[in-house]
């Protein structure tokens, strides 16, 4: 029940008379073989390696605050590295507001998208337009940066975020004053540059809908949003979350982009309009200049709950993905014409 | 085993597998292969990023005079050039704020810290109109305290007379990176404001009570183009290549100076030096003409060091940059140390034999 279903003729072997004339030319091509097997594994086995690398060398540096804040440091939102004070709360929350927002923009946008290229749009758009979602997906992230410093946070300052406040005032999250660079701007960018990979994952999900599926729902007589809403949805469901949830994964690391419009400022404020500050970006803007060891140790606790974060995310993404029933169990497909399909 | 030649007849022409695979041991093959090793020493340095620019023209114009000598210098931080020197992996470190004592003192070796220029901040501001504008220290440390909320406020109208300053919000923007304009910036709050002193205190990264943060010199340049009614810190060099106007700042001896290389210098000179220790703030120094927003950078090395060629080549090197290099740093907007402090620093170089 993958959601991405392999393309079974690609995994065909090779005719049993080619096997046998290579197997023929033995000698060379053993040696090689051979060679190349130890090669891959040897690949194989240094990523496992880095990986556990990478986690005994952040532990090794964050032992040290670790021992000395224990859980506090997570929930201490003091941040103050002259008086070697260290809590990690106002990034963790700056981290989670700006990928939640930025997800909650980005994912109806990438699935609208996906679902117009794949059921709606004409033949002759699908083409151009899914070559420029993966075009978008190659964009640097300082790139992105750069534009929303110079373009988007100005708008947003003059335009858009004066009219949200007429509008939204009323909410705290809309209150304060206007600067431009906000947790708010922050999220934008991350939405702007999660959208891209959503997207093709999103229609990578919805091509691996069994065409009789569909075929069925239309041959019932179902309009084309009956077809989605009864064949095509409920089918993808949970590999869409995981779709998303894999976006989310990425908005969490994030660094130079959201760096440049955040305002970096270590504080929880309610108001989306006001700066704050996310894990990744404390780390590439205190890390070069650390020059006290509580300091230092303390940013390697900051990397390490990162790395900790984004990988319970994407782990639980996998077993979305791959539809394990975990809390997303995809309904039972309807066997009987529902009352949608009359 | 023998292998007929029949055999490598009947191959196949090798698919792109294995000549991925030829690559790779191509590859393998010429890392291993001893290349002629340069017989020139490389120095290798790391550090503060603040004075790379001048670092950088100076290693070019010293290769051109000791073609023998090559330099390698990763503008890495501060506090990364002060850890790569302790853990001896660079020749030499560079860096904005002194060293600590518990560093040098868990050293291996006994460290030096040379002064080699002095830079300036500039409190660079965006108003409509550029008018100049002229802020007392008291001022300046209440607005990065957050406490001055618009540019109508009387405490700045009090210093600049004949200006009308608009009604508009004031927005601090700071460092969000650690840096040593930073530390130069602190340092400077620290000594002009016994409250900064105790609510923030002085380092490349502090806790800031108010502000937007951006990153690098160039991100605090960009946030007070764009935002009106912006005041920020900069590196004297950025707020003059962004052409953005910065403020005359009140110095100890109660005049109004403009940064420059010169009024630094002022700054420079009219510091107290004690022998041997050239840590030295010169933060709202005494001078008539000293600029008050003013610090030091230093490179560090190891007084003794194993590789006696090299360390007699980084030697000559900055002797060369104290005296003959000197004339350079001004053209790119630093300050040349005052002779009677060059001769000073020269003095205390050990010598090799």
């Amino acid at each position: 029940m993958s959601a991405f279903r392999r393309d079974r003729s690609a995994d065909a072997l090779p005719s049993a008379a080619e096997t046998r004339s290579l197997a023929d030319s033995v000698g060379i091509g053993k040696i090689l073989d051979r060679g190349f097997g130890i090669l891959v594994t040897a690949a194989g086995i240094s990523v496992l390696a880095l990986a556990a690398l990478v986690g005994w060398e952040l532990y090794r540096g964050a032992k040290e605050a670790i021992g000395r804040y224990g859980a506090e440091f997570l929930v201490n939102s003091h941040w103050d590295p002259v008086a070697g004070r260290f809590g990690a709360l106002p990034f963790l929350y700056g981290t989670f507001v700006s990928s939640a927002i930025a997800l909650l923009l980005a994912f109806p946008l990438s699935v609208a998208t996906a679902l117009s290229l794949t059921e709606f749009a004409p033949v002759w758009l699908r083409r151009p337009v899914l070559a420029l979602v993966d075009l978008m997906s190659a964009v640097p992230s300082v790139v992105w940066g750069l534009w929303a410093m110079f373009e988007m946070v100005p708008w947003l300052r003059q335009t858009a975020f004066p009219f949200l406040q007429r509008v939204f005032g009323w909410l705290p999250l809309f209150q304060g004053s206007i600067y431009g660079v906000s947790l708010l701007a922050g999220a934008l960018v991350i939405a702007m540059m999660i959208t891209p990979i959503v997207t093709s994952l999103a229609i990578e999900i919805l091509g691996s809908v069994p065409p009789t599926l569909r075929e069925a729902a239309w041959a019932l007589g179902a309009t084309r949003w009956e077809v989605m809403r009864v064949a095509v949805l409920p089918y993808v469901r949970s590999a869409l979350v995981g779709a998303g949830v894999l976006g989310l994964g990425r908005a969490l690391g994030e660094t130079m982009a959201v760096t440049m419009v955040i305002g970096n400022r270590p504080d929880i404020l309610l108001s989306l309009f006001a700066p704050g500050y996310t894990l990744a970006s404390v780390l590439v803007n205190e890390f070069a200049e650390a020059t006290s060891e509580e300091h230092l140790s303390a940013l390697f606790e900051i990397g390490l709950t990162l790395v900790v974060v984004t990988f319970v995310v994407n782990f639980l993404a996998r077993l979305l993905i791959h539809n394990v029933p975990f809390f997303f169990a995809p309904r039972p497909l309807p066997t009987q014409p529902t009352e949608g399909n009359r | 085993m023998s292998i007929p030649w029949q055999s490598f007849l009947r191959m196949k022409i090798p698919g792109p597998w294995s000549l991925f695979f030829l690559l790779v041991l191509a590859l393998l093959w010429l890392s291993l292969t001893p290349w002629g090793r340069e017989s020139k020493p490389l120095i290798n340095g790391a550090g503060a990023s603040f004075p790379y620019p001048l670092y950088a023209r100076w290693f070019a114009a010293y290769e051109q005079l000791d073609p023998t000598v090559r330099f390698n210098y990763q503008a890495i931080g501060s506090g990364g050039g002060q850890q790569q020197l302790f853990h001896q992996t660079v020749d030499f470190g560079a860096s904005d704020s002194p060293m600590r004592h518990a560093l040098l003192a868990a050293a291996p070796g006994k460290i030096l810290q040379i002064p080699m220029v002095a830079g300036a901040d500039a409190l660079a501001y965006n108003l409509p109109g550029s008018p100049p504008l002229r802020l007392a220290p008291e001022t300046v440390a209440d607005i990065f305290l957050g406490r001055i909320h618009n540019w109508n406020d009387p405490r700045l109208a009090q210093t600049n007379p004949g200006i009308r300053l608009p009604s508009l919000p004031l927005v601090v923007v700071h460092r969000s990176d650690g840096s040593g304009t930073t530390y130069i910036f602190t340092d400077y709050l620290s000594k002009v404001s016994p409250e900064w002193a105790r609510i923030a205190g002085r380092g490349t990264a502090v806790r800031w009570p108010t502000g937007i943060g951006a990153k690098g010199n160039e991100g605090v340049a960009g946030q007070i183009r764009s935002l009106p009614g912006a005041i920020g810190y900069l590196e004297l060099a950025f707020a003059v290549q962004n052409r953005l106007p910065y403020a005359e700042v009140q110095n100890r001896a109660g005049h109004y100076v403009l940064p420059s290389p010169e009024s630094v210098t002022q700054a420079l000179a009219s510091s107290p030096i004690e022998r041997g220790d050239f840590r030295i703030s010169i933060a709202n120094a005494d001078g008539p003409d000293a600029y008050p927003i003013a610090g030091l950078t230093w490179l560090l090395l190891y007084e003794k060091s194993t590789d006696r060629q090299k360390a007699e080549k980084l030697l000559s090197f900055v002797r060369w940059c104290l005296t003959d290099g000197q004339a350079l740093a001004s053209s790119l907007d630093y300050a040349p140390l005052p002779p009677r402090l060059r001769e000073r620093v020269l003095a205390s170089l050990p010598e090799i034999r």
